[in-house]
């Protein structure tokens, strides 16, 4: 700390020079902000800015660089000094770009910028420059547990790629669910008949590949360690142990069929002529080794009609079944309805549906087979009753309003019931049944990972494992371990190799950035990771609790562990810590912190509130920086400080912006609970439940509850996020000035 | 055996291969997807509510009410403004469709017997088959009449007004009752048109037998 | 010779005292200033429109068109046929399509043909006259000919349903086709591009047979003109012209409305433009006079 050396570049282009009294700003940076160089420049961003950085860098001594300029999401390339700690004050589209250029406006927008400089060099001040992760680990061999589809794509894909591959698959045969089908919906032009299931060509891609080592009759018995260097058990039916270094994983363990037994009053389990597509499949595969007549299994006799009933099980309001659509089904009964059509025309088929969803190509599909004259119901069945060796479907006639149609002498009736995942432990309800004293687990683990927080990775929804569904579908809320396939959500097979693809050069990028040291996405590159001062510690186990990632361990003395490679550098922890010993080296307790107290607060006779806004760096920091490209105004008041998530917010911050005489405080996150956007999955909800509490603080500190506003803001929100903030200035004029000002 | 019993007894439960078969565009009907759009882009579905849209229709064919299909008004009352062709995804043209339908129950003496529609239909063929070419006279008078003299008389005396207008306006003459326009080669149309449906019938008794 | 020679096929409405006379009046004279030439196909027989299906079957409504297309090669050999009526246009295009993509009914049809001593050994061009119009000549060319332009007219174009579904004029729309208004603009009159009821049905046959149904659509395409501020209605469609023009009376009676439109041919605001009379124009075979037409064509030419 003795030897840093803090410099404050100014720039004058893009309008700032304009717009902005620069010399003044010059004079803060030296005199409230003091800095020892301060400097201003007509063009910060081009090469002779650039270079009169670096030439301060190396030859004066520099080691804290403050750039008074655009936001920090701008001219990132330009800035990029990654031996120093770099803080950068948002002039453009923080300052002149949403404010109007009047004279009036004139003293306010100033006040601003001299702000955003006290708060860059308070900031720079509080930092070092990341150093990296020394506990890092260079394994690049690529764990696939499943030998499906999915899994087999995987690896096949990653092998390509020149990373070695090891396969884990719980049963005796590679092909996994698609191993059972006769066909399989067709992908290539014209989409017409049932195409060959391509497994056998996939299983021979893998046992040909000297890179992929294959287990078959294998489990995995223990995942130990962090990306980049995980430790991975591998128990075998012969009860052999094998021990391999992983430096990612991909789980791609499929689903098994919604069980048709819970389903009596579609037949389901009362008779043998009523099947499950898997049941269908297995029937079309003995007849295709025969004679090819899909038999009745009964008595054997010629399948002369038959009924597919959709969503068997499935988008059931009632919580009962499953209450969604697994996508892929409806081509499946299409399918199915093919075999019969596609060797004897004159059976009778029907497949009475609700709507049909005929994914991909799926509509040609669909067209085909009512030209092979498979008849389309559109009907909701109410009962199937087996009756010797056929069976009545008794349905609503959704077209025809029709509440007791029925088709009687139904040989076969086949029920679409519907993808559940194989996803090992649903490790959030064994948490809870924990707390109330049960301990009976039902699934088995599937990766039987040694982490603190559970065995598997998360689920979301309905036992679908949890990821960032609109931007990293494939990520996990455990670093380095992706899911591909239907454990991920439902879907078909051509949906599962594309899925299987993207996973593996994830899981690629993992490996290779947990080499180096780096964070995954959304913070990917980043060289910081948390350090703790346990000797501060009081062993809470509030961090160890919260990480959304699972990246911190407890040691035998309940101190926290951190696995670097694991964490997303989300600050989760950092925000949790009741006794802020946790921090990193770019972003802290004190970074924040030092920013919030280096704002000029006005006497309460000014007129000029002060409102402290603490904005998420992926989506209300954005839409705030496209609200000033697009000029949309609002008020010359607020102070915005990016924060790396709403988990983030230590409530510190707040206490202390009150404290200081700030008239208000916004938080600006993401949306949480199960339809969350928040890029650290579990971050902003977190965030929210500590500031639940904060009702109580400013009840301690006698100040109205409208001083403290919890936002959901979305990227998106680029016209509406000005709107909030200047209805919020108003609300809180209303409210009238904070009584701590001045002290 | 009537000629509905024929076909009844032969495609028993399957009435939706009799369509395909015995309907003209009839290959048709199970290409439907039951989206709808038909039934909302019908002009007078709209007004006054069709007892059977064609969606419905389609439907009612593939789930076997024969009875109910052949017997309904619904078909009659296309404007053949064609609407449902060109906005149909599937393409399927519905318009022909249903023409198709009502010529297959009207051919079988199942259409309902006093839906005027299908009486003006029948006229309108009869008038310009039997000349070669249509007289607008006989034409509306043919359907004024077509519920007796009594009725025929008032009908008229409704319309009185309307023809009228025309007859001022030089667009009705009232000499066409006494011959009127008709081509030079009348035998050689009927003769042409016997020819045609001869064949169209041998095609379907085949296709009936086969 | 002309500039454009065509095989004619008129139909029944347009015949001498017939419904659409008054089209096929204003159709000639526009014709003359444009140099077409239109030869009709020596006794052509009735389409069988849309109307005829509970009688017709498919094969002798095919038949009845073949033998127009027939009587159009032999006399009036490589001319294609122009109609002018939609129906017949329709018809006609229809079985050309039909005959062209199916062999079957293609020799079924020359087998019924035999017996009236007729042949086809060429599938003929089916055109509508609008499409002449368009096509080959051009708006340029058409508004060259415009001597007396309808200016200060508001003209709510009424394209119907057959000449616009389901074939249709070539790159326009189903929903919103543009060619009528833009004829109205190219004779000098105000389109009204937004009337929202130009593709909407008149009711077609059901004029007759269901008068109620009808009726309330016509309504419906005559109040809409009216709300635009219309003061008559232009239309390719000799039924369309019929059905909303003479049942104006029986509207009013029904609904109470007041409606007084005229519902003219495009053939007739052309020849109006074009200098023609009243006569040339037939606008005497209106039922509601379009007195506004009557007083420009009564004006001197401007050349």
């Amino acid at each position: 700390m003795a030897d840093i050396k803090v410099a404050a570049y100014i720039c004058k282009g893009c309008g700032l020079g304009e717009r902005l009294d620069t010399d003044a700003l010059v004079k803060i940076a030296q005199k409230d902000g003091k800095v020892p160089m301060a400097k201003t420049h007509d063009f910060l961003c081009n090469a002779d800015g650039v270079a009169m950085i670096k030439n301060d860098i190396a030859n004066e001594g520099v080691t804290h660089v403050m750039i008074g300029a655009c936001s920090r999401r701008a001219k990132t390339e330009a800035f990029h000094f990654p031996e120093n700690a770099v803080a950068r004050a948002n002039l453009r589209e923080g300052v002149v770009w949403i404010r109007p250029d009047t004279d009036e406006a004139r003293e306010t927008t100033q006040e601003m910028a001299e702000d955003y400089i006290r708060m860059g060099c308070a900031e720079v001040k509080a930092m070092t420059a990341p150093g990296g992760n020394p506990n890092t680990g260079g394994s690049k061999t690529l764990l696939v547990v499943g030998g499906g589809v999915t899994g087999m794509t995987t690896a096949i894909e990653a092998s390509k790629t020149g990373y070695p591959v090891v396969l884990v698959e719980k049963s005796g045969a590679l092909g996994g669910w698609a191993g059972m089908l006769y066909k399989r919906t067709p992908v290539h032009e014209p989409y017409k008949s049932p195409a060959d299931t391509g497994v056998a060509d996939l299983v021979s891609q893998v046992m040909g590949d000297s890179n992929i080592k294959l287990y078959l009759n294998a489990t995995i018995a223990k995942t130990d360690g962090a990306p980049g260097r995980f430790v991975v058990d591998i128990a075998t039916e012969s009860g052999a142990s094998h021990t391999e270094d992983i430096g990612a994983i991909v789980q791609a363990t499929g689903f098994t069929l919604y069980d048709m037994n819970k389903l009596p009053e579609l037949g389901g389990g009362k008779s043998p002529n009523v099947v499950d597509q898997a049941g269908l499949e297995a029937l079309a595969k003995t007849a295709a080794a025969g004679d090819g007549v899909i038999r009745r299994p009964s008595d054997g006799q010629p399948v002369k009609s038959v009924v597919f009933v959709q969503c068997a099980g499935q988008r059931d309001p009632t919580g009962t079944h499953l209450s969604y659509c697994s996508g892929f089904c409806c081509n499946a009964s299409i399918k199915q309805a093919m075999y019969f059509k596609d060797t004897n025309p004159a059976v009778d088929t029907t497949i009475i549906y609700t709507d049909l969803r005929t994914p991909g190509n799926g509509e040609d599909f669909y067209r085909s087979a009512q030209e092979k004259g498979v008849i389309f119901t559109k009907g909701k069945v109410a009962e199937v009753v087996p009756n010797g060796n056929t069976s009545t479907v008794k349905f609503k006639d959704l077209i025809l309003g029709d509440t007791d149609a029925a088709m009687a002498d139904v040989d076969l009736v086949v029920l679409a019931t519907g993808q559940v995942a194989n996803s090992g432990i649903n490790i959030d309800a064994v948490a809870e049944k924990a707390e109330e004293g049960v301990v009976e687990v039902k699934p088995i683990s599937i990766l039987n990972l040694t982490y603190r927080q559970g065995k598997d990775v998360p689920q979301l929804k309905q036992g679908f494992t949890d990821s960032h569904f609109i931007c990293f579908p494939y990520e996990t809320r455990r670093t380095g371990i992706y899911t591909a396939g239907p454990v991920r959500r439902p879907m078909d097979i051509a949906q599962a190799r594309e899925d299987a693809t993207g996973a593996a050069l994830k899981a690629i990028q993992a490996l290779e950035n947990a080499e180096l040291g780096r964070a995954a996405h959304p913070r990917s590159g980043d060289l910081s990771f948390p350090k703790v001062r346990l000797e501060g510690c009081t062993q809470c186990k509030r961090c160890t609790v919260e990480c959304p990632f699972g990246a911190i361990d407890e040691d035998e003395k309940r101190f926290p562990v951190f696995n670097e490679s694991r964490c997303r550098r989300c600050g989760t922890c950092m925000g949790a810590c009741p006794v802020r010993v946790i921090s990193f080296e770019n972003y802290s307790v004190n970074t924040v912190g030092a920013q919030i107290k280096a704002v000029d607060i006005p006497d309460e006779f000014s007129e000029k509130p002060r409102i402290l806004i603490l904005a998420c760096e992926n989506d209300a920091y954005p839409a705030l920086d496209m609200a000033g490209m697009s000029r949309n105004e609002y008020s010359a008041f607020v102070r915005i400080i990016p924060i790396r998530c709403l988990g983030s917010v230590n409530t510190i911050w707040i206490t202390d912006a009150l404290n200081a005489g700030y008239d208000g405080v916004m938080m600006m996150g993401c949306k949480s609970g199960d339809e969350y956007q928040c890029h650290f999955v579990k971050g902003s909800e977190l965030g929210r439940v500590r500031l639940s509490k904060i009702d109580d603080t400013l009840k301690t500190l006698n100040l109205e509850k409208e001083r403290v506003r919890d936002l959901e803001v979305a990227i998106t929100d680029i016209e509406r996020v000005p709107d909030m903030i200047n209805k919020y200035a108003a609300e809180l004029v209303a409210v009238g000035p904070s009584p701590f000002k001045g002290f | 055996m009537s000629a509905n019993t024929a076909v009844a007894e032969k495609y028993r439960n399957n009435f939706l291969k009799e369509i395909e078969e015995q309907v003209e565009m009839g290959d048709w009907v199970k290409m439907c997807m039951q989206c709808g759009v038909c039934s909302g882009s019908c002009p007078t579905n709209f007004q006054s509510a069709w007892e059977h849209p064609p969606q419905e229709l389609f439907m009612m064919i593939r789930a076997g009410k024969r009875e109910e299909v052949l017997t309904s008004s619904s078909m009659w009352n296309c404007t053949s403004c064609y609407n449902c062709i060109v906005r149909c995804p599937r393409k399927l043209p519905i318009t022909h469709i249903m023409h198709g339908i009502a010529e297959y129950a009207h051919r079988l003496g199942m259409a309902p017997k006093m839906q005027a529609t299908r009486f003006f239909s029948g006229l309108f063929w009869k008038n310009a088959t039997k000349t070669g070419r249509v007289n607008e006279l006989k034409l509306s008078m043919g359907l004024y009449f077509k519920d007796g003299f009594v009725q025929g008389i008032k009908n008229g005396m409704a319309m009185q007004a309307v023809a009228l207008g025309l007859v001022k306006a030089g667009r009705l003459n009232v000499m066409e009752l006494l011959g009127g326009h008709k081509c030079k080669d009348q035998k050689g149309i009927q003769a042409m048109l016997a020819k045609a449906y001869e064949i169209e019938r041998t095609r379907k008794t085949a296709k009936l037998a086969g | 010779m002309a500039k454009h020679e065509y095989a004619f096929y008129p139909g029944c409405s347009s015949q001498k005292g017939a419904s659409a006379s008054n089209y096929l009046t204003s159709v000639e004279s526009m014709c003359k200033t444009l140099d077409v030439k239109l030869t009709e196909i020596p006794d052509w027989n009735c389409c069988g429109a849309s109307i005829g299906y509970a009688e017709a079957g498919e094969l002798p409504r095919h038949v009845l068109n073949a033998r127009n297309f027939a009587l159009s090669e032999q006399h009036l050999p490589g001319q294609e046929i122009v109609a002018t009526c939609a129906a017949c246009w329709l018809g006609a295009r229809e079985t050309r399509e039909r005959l062209t993509h199916s062999d079957t009914l293609m020799s079924d049809t020359r087998e019924a043909l035999k017996e009236a001593g007729l042949t086809i050994n060429e599938m003929p061009n089916i055109r509508h006259m609008v499409e002449v119009l368009i096509e080959d000549l051009g708006f340029d060319e058409m508004a060259k000919h415009v001597v007396r332009p309808l200016e200060g007219v508001k003209i709510a174009g009424y394209v119907g349903c057959q000449t616009n579904r389901p074939f249709g004029v070539a790159g326009e729309s189903f929903e919103n086709p543009v060619y009528l208004d833009k004829m109205v603009e190219m004779v000098g009159a105000e389109s009204i591009p937004e009337y929202e009821q130009k593709v909407t049905c008149c009711g077609g046959a059901l004029a007759f047979s269901e008068p109620e149904k009808a009726q309330a659509q016509i309504k419906d395409i005559v109040e809409s003109a009216y709300d635009h501020g219309a003061e008559m209605i232009v239309t390719p469609c000799p039924l369309c012209q019929a059905n909303v023009e003479i049942y104006q009376g029986q509207i009013n009676k029904r609904y109470g409305t007041k409606f007084d439109i005229p519902v003219m041919y495009y053939s007739q605001l052309m020849v109006v433009a074009y200098g023609g009379s009243a006569k040339d124009a037939a606008l005497n075979g209106q039922v509601i006079k379009a007195r506004r037409l009557e007083e420009i064509a009564a004006k001197p030419v401007k050349r």
